[in-house]
């Protein structure tokens, strides 16, 4: 399976990453290959098989109560952030 | 024996009796790895403040009798592993200026256990790749040969444990990513059941795949190591509630009556014939303790590959959308707008690998595509796990190689995606199933160490330890060190 230049743009829009002119074609012969290389997986009878949910049967995702328990540590936290403005994270303007 | 050489068990003892300070085993440590990082840059961070002050803490409680089962033990993290006030970089521009602001459970587990960290070991970008050359601060070597790759992602966990620089250093295994690197570099490593350890502040890459596990230098180091880090957290919604057995108790129970399984599809095309005699002369050791072998096939077991590369870079696609440039991590210069904020902050502090899963990953969940790719990538995943259970009600464990063949020249196979991506097919079912596994020396091949692969059922680890300590017990090869660095 061979994508496309275009394909691999709109890949890379999902993804929200910026590519390089040269980096696009690397890319397009790179998945075209993995895509292939997976295509393999058609080669199972899955027609009668649920798709895996858990790797641990019945011992599956808990839920905790609704409740807070975590001290308000903001400050901590923001001190990574790259801009930030009374306790905001600030970007570029987004609505006019 | 050397100091530096010894077993977290022996640096317990001897601490215990004063052979030597906590302070002057990690500045043994310290001075070991400092002399090393121009040739195997095994570690991003040295932490060597920290740890003499972690250390002379130590040397107090155990003057006092007090101390956990690890006080005083000098121990090496993979910067996978966020720790409290120290750059926690998963091996990635994206990461470079991230100081953690707490610390993941297993570092506080092992902490609290008396640990000292002495700093943090290099990987592949976000755990992604199998020779550590992803890493944007630069490949890591192996101790057996310096041209040649550690194997990844855990590599300079497992080459700073191989060349003595740290008796032991977290990993964590996502495909194969502890097992691969142990074997490639002559080491133990040991991946615990999914769920076992908390991935509670160990960052996220595939995280119905993810485990966090450990490189020591033997089984019972392993199990010491396991004891600690083992356990549920409420913080790790898919942390078990099982309870943690003491490992070490179990490790001389004798193997008479152990049926080993052979995995039929492990011996097909592709492994080099001088690893295979490695592993064969293993079992004759496992048969004159009493153990039967019996050749068992895991039909789907082929299949494992292609499904990994596609439910893990899906997983992977969903997990790094976290890194937005907004909260923590790296950001562009001069953003025009918040899109051009989120495209060229992603787009330069990703590298290529990390940019090609994440790509591969949003286009097998895009729309139209999801039920051939990723819902097709988890029915095979069920049925891979399916032969493994139906194996198991056969044999208590099953064993392999844990690669096909030994470590490879740095920049052999970095063209070409698949090729590195093959170096996992042994070790990936046992991620996809949930399975323990772990890889242990088993001879060399031209000088170049081989592993053994150990599978059990889940929860397994006792048997599995056990299983590798008796096999520790009988032979040498763990005991190895390379030539530079005795």
């Amino acid at each position: 399976m061979a994508l496309t230049r275009e394909q691999i743009e709109n890949i890379a829009h999902l993804a929200r990453l910026e590519l390089k002119q040269p980096e696009i074609p690397v890319y397009q012969s790179s998945l075209s290959s993995i895509l292939d290389f997976v295509g393999e997986l058609d080669r199972a009878d899955t027609a009668s098989v649920a798709p895996m949910a858990h790797p641990l049967p019945g011992l599956a995702q808990r839920l905790r109560p609704d409740a807070a328990t975590e001290k308000d540590r903001h400050e901590q936290y923001q001190a990574n952030a790259p801009q930030v403005a009374a306790g905001l994270y600030l970007v570029p303007k987004v609505i006019e | 024996m050397t100091t530096h050489s010894r077993t977290i068990a022996q640096l317990a003892q001897g601490l215990r009796r004063k052979e030597f300070s906590s302070v002057e085993l990690t500045k043994l440590f310290l001075a070991r790895i400092q002399a090393s990082q121009p040739v195997l840059n095994s570690f991003i961070s040295v932490t060597a403040e920290h740890a003499l002050q972690a250390a002379q803490a130590a040397d107090r409680d155990l003057a006092s009798g007090r101390g956990g089962p690890l006080a005083g033990v000098p121990i090496a993290h993979k910067d996978i592993f966020c720790t409290t006030g120290v750059k926690t970089s998963c091996g990635s521009r994206m990461l470079d200026n991230f100081v953690s602001p707490y610390d993941a459970t297993v570092v506080a587990k092992l902490k609290t256990a008396g640990a000292v960290m002495l700093g943090k070991t290099n990987m592949d970008e976000f755990a992604m790749g199998s020779s550590n050359e992803t890493s944007y601060y630069g490949p890591v070597r192996n101790p057996w040969n310096p041209n040649l790759v550690p194997g990844g992602s855990s590599g300079g966990s497992a080459a700073a444990v191989a060349a003595r620089l740290a008796p032991a250093a977290t990993a964590t295994d996502t495909g194969g990513s502890i097992r691969q690197p142990a074997a490639l570099c002559g080491v133990t490593g040991l991946k615990p059941t999914y769920g076992r350890v908390s991935r509670y502040g160990m960052i996220a890459f595939a995280s119905s795949l993810d485990q966090g596990g450990v490189v020591t230098t033997t089984a019972e180091d392993a199990a010491l190591i396991l004891r600690e880090m083992a356990g549920f957290d409420p913080n790790d919604s898919t942390s078990v509630d099982v309870p943690v057995p003491d490992y070490v108790a179990g490790l001389n129970a004798p193997l008479a009556g152990l049926k080993i399984g052979l995995l039929k599809e492990f011996f097909e095309k592709g492994l080099d014939p001088e690893v295979e005699k490695c592993i064969r002369a293993a079992l004759s050791v496992y048969g004159t303790l009493g153990a039967t072998v019996r050749e068992v096939s895991l039909p789907n077991l082929p299949l494992s590959v292609p499904a990994y590369y596609v439910v893990a870079p899906a997983e992977c696609s969903s997990n790094l959308a976290r890194f937005d440039g907004v909260r923590f991590g790296h950001r562009c210069e001069q953003p025009r707008d918040l899109m051009d904020l989120y495209k060229r902050s992603r787009g330069e502090g990703f590298g290529a690998e990390v940019k090609r899963r994440i790509m591969t990953g949003t286009y097998v969940l895009s729309a139209g595509y999801y039920d051939a790719y990723y819902l097709k990538a988890q029915k095979v995943r069920q049925l891979i796990a399916n032969d493994f259970a139906r194996a198991f009600k056969e044999v208590d464990v099953l064993i392999g190689p844990t690669t096909p063949t030994p470590a490879f020249a740095i920049g052999a196979k970095t063209s070409d995606p698949i090729t590195m991506y093959l170096n996992d097919i042994y070790t990936i079912g046992a991620n996809l199933a949930g399975l323990p596994a772990m890889s242990i020396p088993c001879g060399f091949v031209q000088g170049l160490p081989v592993g053994l692969q150990i599978v059990s059922p889940q929860f397994g680890e006792e048997r599995m330890l056990n299983v590798a300590h008796l096999y520790q017990r009988e032979t040498d090869w763990h005991a190895r060190v390379p030539e530079s660095f005795k």
